[in-house]
């Protein structure tokens, strides 16, 4: 399959993605932000106000990792179900059918971009000035796009033999929101603790974004830790997704 | 001698039984996972040339293999035993709505419907014009295709798919597209496609459109392949 062919579906679907969300909704580009920003406003009330958790600018803290989290975490429940969705599709053209879960991750990934104007925004109107250190912020976008395509990768493939996957994936994202320092700040895990944490893929980028948002600090250990995090799930991703995209047809 | 584009030479192919054992299962039981799941059997030694040009009908009762022959042409499935040769770029019609979204508009899924079936941003842009123009959509170009009906759908789809230079056409079971004026220009079309040597493969239990369309034909039966020959002859089988 030539390269040219794979990078025309990429786009084609992708624009699709794009345009459907912006299309069938009337609030269009505004979904994408209100989410997270209900979701801030909610643990602002909650951890702030009520439990009088101290944590500087709460808000921005919020919302660095908040729209990070929304995006992987969009792509996975939809990436899930790409191959079943798909299926009279991919019962009938024979076409790489990695590009469906990859249009979705592209998607969401276009999505925080588009959001990330919002963040730069409520970063500076909290008195955090602007630096030249936030232009880091494509490498995180990279790796995090690579993490979670390798893990929308093993979703989607698998996803058509064990159907309950779409639940447990549900499961596993509410659980892993919570396993992931976004409404915590990373200190506050117990020391003895902290080593499973590494293994979470998120943790590494969730946390490079509020130091590079709040202190506009690099942290080059986090952005190591999120490469390690990203080869492995790509590669695994695909290795997977090889294997079993060949039984798509029969099982859907 | 003619110039073979399909060639089928013993193939099995099998499917996983429907119901699959579950995480539950996989997780309580481990071992049944090294054990073979028990398979289901659809075509069993299957050998059959078709040649270039030509218009190929597959008939049998529901169930026999007939569209999972298209899906092994296609290359979606892969068999289990024997070997499968095709050549030139395979086009399916697909089934109602398949490749499209009901949001865009149809200039839209022109574009995504022409580029799932393997054509090129670029041919897409050169010759939608002409795919509203043979599906009659001309006027509701901008319209989200959600709000079209079902033979307006069907319009669309077959306009593209015999737009894009198909090598091989998969047809299954939908030449009963859009009104009486539209299946005259479909039929014509088709005519025109042959001319330009594409080969053309329709399944049907319709033996009517088989015996008036097809040159030759295959009969399946309990899997296996009954009967090839003339179209007429292999109709004949099939009603007695």
């Amino acid at each position: 399959m030539s390269l040219s062919r794979s990078f025309d579906l990429v786009f084609t679907l992708t624009l699709k993605e794009i345009k459907v969300k912006y299309r069938s909704s009337a609030l269009g580009y505004l979904w994408s932000l209100l989410y997270p920003l209900s979701l801030a406003l909610l643990f602002f009330f909650a951890l702030r106000v009520v439990l009088k958790v101290q944590v500087e600018d709460f808000v921005v803290f919020l919302l660095s990792g908040l729209f990070a989290w929304q995006w992987f975490a969009n792509s996975l429940s939809a990436s899930t179900v790409s191959i079943i969705s798909n299926a009279s599709l991919v019962k009938m053209v024979k076409f790489p059918y990695f590009v469906l879960p990859l249009s979705n991750v592209l998607n969401d990934c276009f999505h925080f971009i588009a959001s990330l104007p919002v963040l730069f925004a409520l970063a500076i109107f909290h008195s955090k000035s602007p630096s030249i250190q936030w232009m880091a912020g494509s490498i995180l976008i990279f790796l995090q796009l690579m993490t979670t395509l390798g893990i929308s990768l093993v979703l989607a493939s698998l996803n058509p033999f064990f159907r309950d996957l779409e639940r447990l994936t549900q499961i596993g994202l509410n659980i892993a929101f919570y396993a992931t320092p976004i409404i915590y700040p990373f200190e506050m895990i117990p020391e003895k603790l902290k080593f499973i944490f590494y293994f979470n893929p998120m943790l590494p980028v969730i946390e490079a974004w509020h130091r590079l948002i709040l202190k506009s600090e690099i942290e080059l250990w986090l952005i190591g830790l999120s490469l390690i995090h990203s080869i492995f799930w790509l590669s695994v991703g695909f290795l997977i997704f090889s294997r079993f995209s060949k039984r798509f047809a029969e099982v859907l | 001698m003619r110039e073979i584009v399909i060639k089928f030479s013993n193939v099995d192919k099998s499917f996983p039984s429907y119901k699959h054992p579950g995480i539950k299962t996989m997780l309580l039981r481990p071992k049944t996972l090294g054990t073979p799941r028990k398979r289901f059997i659809a075509l069993k030694d299957i050998s059959f040339e078709i040649y270039k040009g030509e218009m190929f009908g597959i008939v049998g009762k529901n169930g026999a293999g007939k569209s999972t022959i298209l899906g092994l042409i296609a290359g979606v499935l892969v068999p289990d035993r024997g070997k499968i040769e095709v050549k030139g770029k395979v086009v399916p019609l697909l089934e109602l709505g398949a490749g499209f979204h009901p949001e865009l508009n149809s200039i839209e899924n022109i574009m995504l419907n022409g580029v799932l079936l393997g054509a090129s941003r670029k041919m897409m842009k050169a010759i939608t014009q002409e795919i509203l123009d043979f599906a009659g959509l001309n006027e509701f170009s901008n319209q989200p295709i959600r709000t079209f009906s079902t033979g307006m759908v069907a319009r669309l789809g077959f306009s593209i798919a015999v737009h894009i230079q198909p090598e091989i056409l998969l047809v299954d079971e939908i030449l009963a597209v859009g009104d009486a004026e539209f299946q005259r220009r479909c039929l014509e079309k088709i005519d025109q496609l042959r001319k330009a040597n594409t080969t053309i493969l329709l399944v049907s239990h319709d033996t009517n459109q088989i015996e008036k369309f097809c040159d030759r034909a295959l009969l399946l039966e309990d899997k296996s392949i009954k009967l090839i020959g003339n179209a007429s002859e292999v109709i004949k089988a099939y009603a007695s």
